[in-house]
């Protein structure tokens, strides 16, 4: 179908969600066309499964220091912790950090938090994606700091002479209370670093309420160094001799450099080189283009846009976004293959009392992460480092090395702060331009995509279209619910991430009567993870639906949530649970005031979404004008996540979330005409600003379920819980996002 | 007023004699006609740096970075639209992006790293962020700490209102702002409480 190569597409984040194994397991998947009438219907796809690597921790060697394993190494300075994965903003330098300290019994102020080497076969998996870095690592995070202490704890007992079992363990120090006596653990390094390392699973791990420093407010680790703008991040990167670099692709993705005006590039004041990259055919890794190495940015950014490249576009993206609406209203007159049929959804309808229906629309939107892609590489005697910020180090030295032409043994990629994720730097194309320019360079050089290469090169979050059916009977009860999904694919084989439906797909198993059918047209641009792929766009449609069907019915959408709900039960083993869902249902409920008397004009809108294994629930107090101005007055949140480790980082993540949610929801779209795509920089991508913020309250459910992650989980329900308090404020159902394109706007 | 794209930014008045200076519109990149290079000293965080020979159009951002290698003030737009960029010149917050160095003249210029104290203590703003762990990926931050250190250094008690137009033009992908207003309020406490202790000596 195309020669644009999207191999990597699945390989990346895919494997370590849950949604997406679901997925794998059960898709059928039919390819729209958007030129002829033609349905491919695929099977057997290649199952993803979750890949939970652990790796035993091994002692590092090292006879002054104690260093059980690839976290810990206490010596005669100090106490330093590892932070093993990147950090993007959802906090995971100061949290992994923080559970090794619990079980250590380290003081906080004592502890010096360092990024880690990356090292897979040390630390396991080293990524961030999925919101997994708790989850993953949770357990082994706990077990390295307490072997660590229990290594401590056996130095102490030798050098006293009394039995380890009569010792305890307070803030870096080794406690004999009968003889009043402490050591501290620098003063214990050596002689402990000579104990045998425990077995992990030996150890006796705390009980939540012995912990000291879990569930606290800790300020950011790097937080000292960010106000006083040192260099943290991937685009703080200088080295001696280093040049800087920029790479123009065809504005229609897949197109081909046929010439361009290399010479006079040359003859520009401050440019050093100007090169064209055939690309390898891989349309995750390297695109063509031309590559041109100058002093400095801004020479090299001048020089770029006086470039004027021939491109060859006979086989480059000829998407647009106007044939892809009009071919989905088309598509979902008639009956797709189904992902979920449990019931007879069309016995119930012909059944029931009351039926309705509403065609639900999202757009494409970008990453938009506030650092431009960038990444510094030099290659030097057969050896190739990178300087990067990215999500997945390991998937970028696999890359660079390919490109390069050696082995990723002969790459070491240094993992630096990134200017944040929400899945973008998941995909290492911009690492992978620049281990190939820096090949070329024969000096360091220093990538610098512009916010218009960031926005036309973007992997996006796919638009998507669903015709909803839906009825109630007499009691008002939901009989039957039909879900037609037109949604989009890069490969021809399988939905782009994010953009497919699985077997658990909200309401199934809770309704009697649902099917959930798919169907998907051919796109070139690469579309791919962007926070809580799938859930961040299938919340806001089937949260909302079931506010229509609640409404059709003349009941609380509260009620009808909570009845949808039913038993507190486990639904599949990696699904919700109920009880849980409905736990944090009321909890938001009640703490926003649900059923209040609301001033005229207000409304109260409620949504729950389940998503990496987060339980969220939420509810929007908003007003609508008559010109269609919303103002979100309050968002009431309430989580179970299992215990907080950090309970600043959790609540800003929660926080985040809200204002991601609503910036997106409000007003953000890319679009795309003949393969380009139509926006180029933030004037034209307008994200919420502080005077649009709403109070957020965040209210956290006290579980004893194992900890999970936050950097995605909450975003999911905010869209369908303000677009539900819109309805209930003036009567108007959204079913297009950004709600800028029914209208609306913020107050 | 939603969504508020700051077509050109918000012109301070120096900035507007800047543009009209240069003939610059302030809505965009810096378009190049000449290809001269001229030599330039810059006063940044008290000291005079000499640039050496520089193209004149040379945003302040990219004279910062790469030649004196300040890297706190970030590039995220190029337009004058995220603020991620912000510096103060002579005490007023600039989009160091959209800003000519040759235009800085005599001008003071401050980073953010020319915040703290010669002994490295934090000031207020600083010490509010770490304080209140207002970052998530910190990218935006050292914009917003500038534009706070701005309106601060005008307005000794802003309100709600003033924190929320003067803080308009800067943008968090990762939406901190609830926690930027608080900080801004309570540097604001922090120096009042400051000048009400050496009021009292
Ligand atoms: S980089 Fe200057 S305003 Fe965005
Ligand atoms: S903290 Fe990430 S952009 Fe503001």
């Amino acid at each position: 179908m195309s020669t644009l190569n999207y191999a990597d597409i699945g390989d990346v984040v895919p494997r370590v969600t849950g949604e997406r194994a679901a997925l794998d397991e059960t898709v059928d998947l039919r390819i729209g066309k958007l030129d002829r009438r033609q349905f491919l219907k695929l099977t057997g796809l290649v199952g993803g499964g979750l890949m939970l690597s652990f790796s035993t921790p091994r002692a590092l060697a090292n006879a002054a220091a104690l260093q059980p394993n690839g976290y810990i190494k206490i010596d005669a300075t100090g106490i330093v912790l590892y932070a093993k994965n990147p950090e993007i903003g959802q906090g995971v330098k100061t949290s992994l950090p923080m559970i090794v300290a619990e079980e250590l019994d380290a003081a906080w102020e004592d502890v010096e938090v360092v990024q880690s080497a990356i090292d897979q076969g040390l630390y396991g998996a080293q990524f961030a994606g999925g919101s997994m870095s708790i989850p993953m690592n949770w357990d082994a995070l706990r077990r390295s700091g307490a072997a660590a202490r229990a290594m401590l704890v056996e130095a102490a007992a030798k050098h006293w002479g009394v039995e380890a079992d009569s010792l305890s363990t307070k803030d870096s120090h080794v406690v004999h209370a009968a003889s009043g006596r402490k050591l501290k653990y620098t003063e214990l390094a050596t002689q402990a670093a000579a104990m045998p390392v425990p077995d992990p699973r030996s150890l006796t791990l705390k009980k939540r309420d012995q912990f000291r420093l879990l569930g606290k407010r800790i300020t950011g680790v790097d937080n000292r160094a960010l106000v006083r703008g040192e260099p943290l991040f991937g685009i703080d990167q200088t080295l001696p001799g280093m040049k800087y670099a920029v790479y123009q692709k065809c504005p229609a993705i897949g197109g081909k450099v046929r010439s361009a005006n290399l010479e006079e590039i040359k003859g520009m004041p401050g440019v050093n080189d100007a090169f064209i990259l055939d690309g390898n055919g891989n349309a995750m890794e390297l695109l063509p283009g031309v590559a041109i190495i100058a002093d400095n940015t801004f020479a090299a950014i001048k020089a770029k846009r006086a470039l004027k490249v021939e491109w060859d576009e006979s086989d480059a993206s000829k998407d647009s976004w106007s044939h892809a609406k009009a071919e989905a209203e088309r598509l979902t007159n008639e009956s797709g293959p189904a992902v979920v049929d449990t019931g007879d959804v069309d016995a119930a309808f012909a059944s029931s009392g009351k039926r309705t229906s509403g065609f639900y629309t999202y757009h494409f939107v970008s990453h938009a992460t506030l650092e431009p892609q960038n990444c510094t590489a030099w290659f030097k005697d057969g050896a190739l480092d990178l300087w990067a910020p990215t999500q997945t180090p390991g998937q970028g030295i696999g890359s660079a090395a390919k490109v390069v032409g050696i082995s990723p043994s002969k790459v070491t990629l240094h993992q630096l702060r990134c200017g944040g994720g929400f899945g973008r730097r998941l995909y290492n194309d911009f690492t992978t331009e620049a281990a190939a320019i820096a090949k070329r360079a024969g000096v360091p050089i220093k990538l610098q995509w512009t916010r218009e290469d960031d926005m036309a090169y973007d992997l996006y979050r796919a638009g998507g279209f669903h015709q909803m059916d839906g009825s109630v009977d007499d009691d008002g009860k939901i009989t039957g619910w039909r879900d037609r999904f037109i949604t989009f694919t890069n490969d021809g084989r399988r939905p782009v991430s994010g953009g497919g439906l699985g077997a658990g797909v909200f309401p199934a198993g809770l309704v009697d009567n649902v099917r959930v059918e798919q169907t998907a047209l051919p796109w070139k641009n690469r579309c791919a993870a962007w926070r809580a792929p799938g859930s961040n766009v299938f919340g806001f449609v089937v949260q909302g639906f079931l506010d229509e069907l609640a409404h059709l019915a003349g009941r609380d959408p509260l009620e009808v949530l909570l009845e949808v709900l039913g038993e507190p039960r486990q639904m599949g083993r990696r699904g919700m649970h109920t009880g849980r869902a409905a736990g944090v249902v009321r909890l938001a409920a009640k703490q926003a005031g649900w059923g209040r008397e609301l001033p005229h004009g207000h409304g109260l809108g409620v949504a729950f979404y389940y998503s990496h294994a987060g339980h969220i629930a939420e509810v929007a107090e908003v007003s609508v004008d008559d010109d269609k101005r919303v103002k979100v007055h309050k968002v009431t949140v309430a989580a179970d996540v299992g215990p907080i480790v950090n309970l600043s980082g959790a609540e800003n993540q929660m926080q985040g979330s809200v204002v991601d949610g609503l910036s997106t929801m409000m007003g953000l779209s890319v679009t795309f005409e003949n393969g380009r795509v139509e926006q180029s920089n933030f004037d034209q991508y307008p994200m919420l600003r502080m005077p649009s913020t709403p109070d957020v309250a965040v209210h956290f459910v006290d579980s004893d379920y194992p900890p999970t992650g936050l950097g995605e989980p909450a975003l999911p329900p905010l869209a369908p819980a303000v677009c539900n308090a819109i309805f209930a404020a003036c009567g108007h159902r959204i079913r297009t996002l950004p709600i800028s394109e029914e209208g609306f706007s913020l107050a | 007023m939603f969504p508020p794209a700051i077509k050109g930014g918000e012109l301070t008045p120096r900035a507007n004699k800047v543009s009209k200076l240069l003939d610059l519109g302030y809505n965009g990149h810096l378009e190049s006609s000449g290809e001269g290079v001229t030599t330039v000293n810059l006063k940044v965080n008290g000291e005079t740096r000499n640039l050496g020979e520089i193209d004149p159009q040379t945003p302040l951002l990219w004279a910062l970075r790469d030649e004196l290698k300040l890297v706190g003030a970030k590039f995220g737009c190029g337009i004058s639209q995220c603020g991620a960029c912000t510096v103060l010149v002579d005490g007023q917050a600039v989009k160091s992006c959209s800003y000519p160095v040759s235009a800085v003249g005599d001008g003071q210029v401050t980073t953010i790293e020319g915040l703290a104290g010669n002994d490295g203590e934090l000031n207020a703003v600083q010490s509010a962020w770490v304080d209140l762990d207002v970052a998530q990926c910190g990218y935006c931050q050292a914009g917003q700490i500038m534009a706070a250190e701005a309106l601060l250094r005008a307005n000794s008690s802003p309100g709600d209102d003033d924190i929320d137009q003067a803080m308009a033009s800067n943008l968090c992908r990762c939406g901190t702002y609830i926690r930027i207003r608080e900080a801004v309020k309570m540097a604001a406490a922090m120096r009042q409480s400051a000048e009400a202790a050496d009021a009292a000596e």
